[in-house]
């Protein structure tokens, strides 16, 4: 109880609200963050995906190339990129936080895309060339509002996880909201890392909840009528 | 572009800390191990009374899928009042939480794609519903089950670094030591030797497992038609 009535207090604590340290300012800069590294991932992870499942080609080569991306630790790639001076020094932090998260958020977006584009029927593809229209016509007519639910899907899970990660940024200097953290736990200030977290894991909620929402207004109707197994599909997709 | 002082890979340097670098291999083995195991003790019967009984369904991917979102930091952090900072027991608690929505999901598809012909023929031979999970439902949904053990381990592999913030890590323990290296002049060396080894491992345990999978469920072999490849070619697209 007592340690739960610290918490309480730190956050009740009008200076944990103000300046370059405070909340809003940090959760400010998580936000930032996220925000650059899921934009970005989502035109080149869904540039590619969706130049992969339009043409049919290039796809095993994008999709294992993004498998693999996977299987690197993002604190890997986070603390290589801090220590090359070039980058490390660059925006307080900022690139190289940046720059690993981006190769963690590419995956699940390129991944649906492909997968949203490849479900699009074959019917559907082929009744629109018949109706004249040209390549670039059937992609942004037919194939890309058809995968957009998918889209949606890899957009949120890339998004869940940057907020998650970004917590790992303030391990290389860049300050945002993993900074409570891990200064927290280096100072063995454990009310302060406590809070920090609940902090992060508020955002990741709040993110998956709003984008959840955002995926089924994307979804069209008919799709979500038809209800759990089409969804259901979807989200094992994006898992 | 790279900092001049220590050269870009030493090799004197992985002789020298052999014993430390196998040290840290194996213990990023055994906590994925320890992690998929639990992981799987505790998804496979959640995903069976979720199945049997369609009132649990909601509440257990809803609870999977909150400690899915909870940042992995963060959640190592919070559970430090309870179960002690810099333990093992935090380390695979986070962990483990991350595995279950995966496992359960992948259970439950599984299970749902047993076809009623398979399930009432079992009946017809007077199995009692026990032994008809047991001898039927369980293992035509081990296809669906291994491609979540094959996601859930390759994402544990990722993740175990992480807890290197908190003293554990296994391979992660080489990039906390790289880039306090930094101090005087970047150490490259140990992060792309635990890089490598992280990648390398993700690899290994997904080729095992595809391995297994063929020893423990022939019938999935590529070529045979049946109705778990389309869900697993999804799920498996997007691991």
């Amino acid at each position: 109880m007592h340690f739960l009535n610290a918490v309480f207090h730190w956050f009740t604590t009008a200076s944990n609200w103000e300046g370059a340290n405070g909340i809003p300012e940090l959760l400010w800069q998580t936000a930032k963050l996220s925000i650059a590294v899921v934009a970005s991932a989502t035109i080149i992870g869904g540039g590619l995906g969706a130049l992969a499942g339009h043409t049919g080609r290039g796809s095993i080569a994008a999709v294992n190339a993004a498998n693999a991306a996977r299987a690197i630790p993002t604190l890997a790639l986070l603390t290589l990129l801090a220590i090359v001076p070039s980058i490390s020094i660059r925006y307080g932090g900022f690139l190289a936080a940046y720059l690993a998260l981006v190769v963690l958020a590419i995956p699940p977006i390129l991944t649906n895309t492909y997968v949203g584009m490849r479900e699009v029927d074959a019917d559907v593809r082929e009744a629109a060339s018949a109706m004249g229209m040209t390549g670039w016509q059937v992609f942004k007519r037919a194939e890309l509002p058809l995968a957009l639910p998918f889209i949606g899907a890899g957009i949120r899970t890339s998004a869940i996880e940057v907020v998650a990660t970004s917590t790992l940024a303030a391990y290389v200097s860049y300050s945002d909201l993993g900074t409570y953290v891990l200064s927290g736990l280096a100072s063995q200030d454990n009310v302060e890392a406590f809070s920090g977290s609940i902090l992060v894991a508020l955002l990741a909620g709040l993110v998956a909840v709003v984008l959840g929402r955002v995926q089924r207004a994307l979804t069209p109707a008919p799709l979500r009528a038809g209800g759990g197994a089409g969804t259901s599909a979807r989200v094992r997709a994006a898992v | 572009m790279l900092a001049t002082g220590r050269p870009f890979f030493s090799w004197s340097w992985v002789q020298q800390n052999w014993g430390q670098i196998v040290a840290d291999l194996d213990q990023h083995i055994e906590l994925t191990l320890i992690a998929v195991g639990i992981g799987l003790v505790i998804s496979v019967p959640l995903a069976v009374v979720a199945w049997r009984y369609r009132r649990w369904r909601s509440p257990v991917t809803t609870a999977t899928s909150v400690l899915y979102v909870i940042p992995s930091l963060a959640l190592f952090v919070i559970l430090g009042p309870v179960t002690g900072y810099f333990t093992i027991t935090t380390a695979e608690i986070a962990l483990v939480s991350y595995t279950l929505l995966i496992l359960v999901r992948n259970t439950l598809a599984g299970l749902e794609s047993v076809p009623d012909d398979a399930r009432e023929a079992a009946r017809a031979m007077g199995y009692t519903p026990g032994r008809s999970l047991v001898r039927v439902e369980l293992p035509l949904a081990l296809p669906y089950l291994f491609a979540g053990i094959r996601v859930a381990t390759v994402t544990v592999i990722g993740l175990v670094s992480v807890s290197a913030l908190i003293g554990l890590g296994g391979l992660g323990q080489l990039f906390v030591t790289g880039l306090q290296g930094s101090d005087d002049g970047p150490f490259y060396t140990p992060i792309l030797v635990g890089l490598v080894l992280s990648v390398v491992l993700a690899a290994v345990a997904d080729l095992l497992l595809v391995l297994a999978e063929r020893l423990v469920v022939p019938w999935s072999r590529a070529g045979s038609p049946g109705p778990t490849r389309g869900g697993r070619v999804r799920t498996g697209a997007a691991a």
